[in-house]
């Protein structure tokens, strides 16, 4: 640990290389993670299957480039169009009859989903590790001593788009305004005329699309497996506890931050304790939080 | 007096269940069928090479009934298979082991996938007596227990990359440098398996006076090393040994070539079920120059009387399932061989006379030799190290199977 922390000064370009990879992995941790917030700030449901969701979004890529034979980042958009109609889907099936109970029953739901989705991907898609590859080359500096893969940088500036645009749809449409009256207040909003089970509908098929799309580029830039999905439900859990829901900015400083931080815990601490560190930070906040809220309920009194 | 008339309740009960237990004890050889159980990891993270053993299973389990079966004291009988899904899932495996020797009573049984299932399920079978011929968990640690009932006909973990120690030893030479300057650095998963690829490779490294530079240990779920490589590249060893299942393996194939890392020797487990030359999954000679080590090759020279040799079985293979066998797949034809070249060595099912055949076996498979130690490892089999060279497996180590040399790019 402590030769790893030298090797940090010793060769700053491995410093600024755990840096550059952990911002470009936290980029599509924040995508998965605004689609988590979106859904948790309007209906209140933690949505666990999220991760599945994402890989699924990459099955979708896989399968499109290897029948149809098109580059794989054409289809970002396919995948997140048909992804958007599987999440209008699952909520009509399942999702709308547990929308208005208890936040309890909603996990419940939704990890039952989760392991149908593992199992449905395992079936279908088969239980080999899958990747895409796009062709694209990596730029190196100083003699390779830095690369910056160049697949990865298309991903940030593909989330750096759908993030955009995310944030102008719910500002500017007509939907957008609907969802964030609903998210604000569902009866109210029921009151003033505003179709809440259609405005959850969209939000879920949203949520779905958004991990079509974030499937899509971990495909090109990682592996999937029927049953990595837990990685990214885990993760952005953790980016939106961070950042709050509807805070966009806020949820793509945590992605960043988080993926960064990562990378750095694995680089310091052992890889192996990867995972360990995610959670531990989970709690750590999660304890934070809930101190602040105490000091604000006492000062209430 | 409830209390006696509870503890005669219970003890009708104990007899009616022990009464129940005991009923289905001759399940095991059916009329002319023999029934070998086997918990399969199906669903879960073992599941791409689970089905790879189920096919190897059925595939020997075919070829045998078409070659006359198996003859037992001049009758000829059937192999079937019962099995159940074990969810890649140690304890799971466990209960269903019982299960298939209280309730369905099996009497013989063929291995899980992977060392930690196996090392789950041998407790349960040694406590039966059952005897097992596993293909696929070659841990060490499962043959210092004293198992007596566990046969294994592939070779144990640690010898899978040991030689790539010899191979960087050379590579020093041929740089005029000597081994002992030669730098490692290693990333395994943490898991029984890899662990003990892990040991072999060291002890192997202390002979020769290598150094291991990096050390570092892969979660289960990983989904990117892009740390580890990073220290590769600055700390610039001469061999990266890698073994984390098919995960581990795509990973460093994958990220080796989106960071531009060199590394003058690159030697991996799980080449095959990672299909690691596969230009649309990684690009194209993304795996060029990787060591990989295997059981077994579709073009080694071994023979038996079911198969035939290696080649033929490859096309048997590729004919009922549409993809050349990984030697995940022929380990586990060659357990089921062995089982049933067992029942004809021991003419007999009594368990005891089987145990006692399999521990004095000693025969050429397609897989390759069979002879099992005192522990129930075999003996008689190296491993093998093929290079991917212009995209094609080229066997380069040990000596006398290499078709190819080793190139250095």
């Amino acid at each position: 640990m402590i030769d790893n922390f030298l090797l940090l000064f010793q060769a700053p370009t491995v410093a600024v290389q755990t840096l550059i990879d952990g911002i470009l992995i936290g980029a599509i941790l924040a995508l998965a993670a605004y689609g988590m917030a979106l859904v948790w700030g309007v209906m209140n449901i933690i949505n666990i299957v999220q991760g599945e969701l994402v890989i699924l979004g990459g099955y979708i890529t896989l399968t499109l480039a290897n029948m149809t034979g098109i580059h794989p980042l054409w289809t970002v958009p396919i995948a997140a169009v048909v992804m958007y109609f599987i999440g209008y889907g699952i909520y009509k099936i399942v999702i709308h009859r547990v929308v208005d109970e208890d936040m309890f029953i909603s996990i419940l739901a939704t990890f039952g989903i989760s392991i149908i989705l593992q199992q449905l991907m395992d079936q279908v898609f088969g239980a080999d590790i899958q990747s895409a590859d796009t062709g694209f080359d990596s730029w190196g500096y100083l003699d390779d001593a830095i690369t910056l893969s160049q697949i990865h940088v298309i991903s940030l500036v593909i989330v750096i788009v759908l993030a955009t645009f995310l944030v102008l749809y719910l500002k500017r449409s007509k939907m957008g305004r609907a969802i964030r009256a609903t998210a604000q207040d569902a009866r109210a909003a029921r009151i003033m005329g505003v179709d809440t089970d259609h405005v959850y509908a969209t939000t879920y098929a949203l949520n779905a699309a958004i991990c079509g799309a974030a499937g899509s580029l971990v495909v090109m830039t990682w592996i999937i497996h029927p049953f990595l999905g837990l990685a990214y439900t885990v993760r952005s859990f953790l980016i939106v506890i961070v950042a709050g829901l509807g805070n966009m900015v806020g949820v793509i400083i945590a992605g960043l931050g988080l993926g960064a931080a990562e990378q750095y815990a694995s680089f310091l601490i052992g890889i192996e304790f990867r995972v360990a560190f995610v959670f531990l930070l989970m709690v750590v906040i999660l304890i934070w939080r809930n101190i602040l809220l105490s000091k604000e309920r006492r000062y209430l009194k | 007096m409830s209390f006696y008339r509870k503890l005669s309740f219970m003890a009708l009960s104990t007899a009616a269940v022990a009464l129940l237990a005991a009923t289905p004890a001759d399940a095991r050889v059916d009329g002319d069928i023999i029934t070998l159980g086997a918990a399969l990891s199906l669903t879960g993270k073992y599941t791409t090479a689970g089905n790879h053993t189920k096919k190897g299973y059925e595939l020997a389990i075919k070829s045998i009934n078409a070659k006359g079966g198996v003859k037992v004291g001049g009758k000829s009988y059937k192999l079937k298979m019962k099995f159940y899904d074990d969810e890649s899932n140690p304890a799971r495996g466990a209960q269903l082991a019982e299960r298939l020797i209280k309730q369905d009573g099996i009497k013989f049984m063929l291995g899980p996938y992977s060392s930690g299932l196996t090392k789950a399920i041998a407790p349960v079978t040694e406590k039966h007596k059952i005897p097992m011929v596993e293909g696929n968990g070659s841990s060490r640690s499962l043959f210092n227990k004293g198992y007596k009932y566990l046969f294994a006909v592939l070779s144990t973990a640690n010898q899978y990359l040991e030689e790539a120690i010899p191979m960087a030893a050379e590579y020093a030479k041929m740089k005029g440098k000597k081994p002992s300057s030669v730098k490692i650095a290693m990333a395994f998963e943490n898991d029984p398996f890899s662990q003990d690829v892990r040991l072999g490779v060291i002890e192997k490294a202390k002979k020769f006076g290598m150094k291991v530079i990096i050390d570092d240990k892969l979660p289960p779920e990983i989904n990117d090393m892009a740390s580890t490589l990073n220290k590769v590249r600055a700390l610039k060893p001469d061999l990266l040994v890698v073994s984390g299942h098919s995960k581990g393996a795509a990973l460093v194939i994958r990220q080796r070539k989106q960071m531009k890392v060199k590394v003058p020797l690159l030697a991996i487990t799980h080449c095959e079920s990672a299909k690691v030359n596969d230009a649309k999954k990684y690009g194209k000679g993304a795996a060029e120059g990787t060591l990989c080590a295997t059981q077994w090759a579709p073009d080694m020279s071994y023979k038996d009387r079911v198969f035939g040799d290696a080649p033929n079985y490859t096309s048997n293979f590729k004919k009922a399932y549409g993809y050349v066998p990984p030697y995940q797949a022929a380990e586990s034809s060659a357990a089921v061989y062995v089982y049933a070249r067992a029942f004809e060595i021991a003419n007999s099912f009594d368990s005891a006379k089987i145990r006692q055949a399999l521990a004095d076996f000693n025969e050429e498979t397609f897989y390759g030799r069979v002879k099992f130690a005192p522990e129930g490892n075999n003996i008689a089999k190296p491993m093998v190290l093929r290079q991917i060279q212009n995209n094609k497996y080229v066997p380069v180590a040990p000596l006398n199977a290499a078709v190819g040399k080793l190139q250095i790019n």
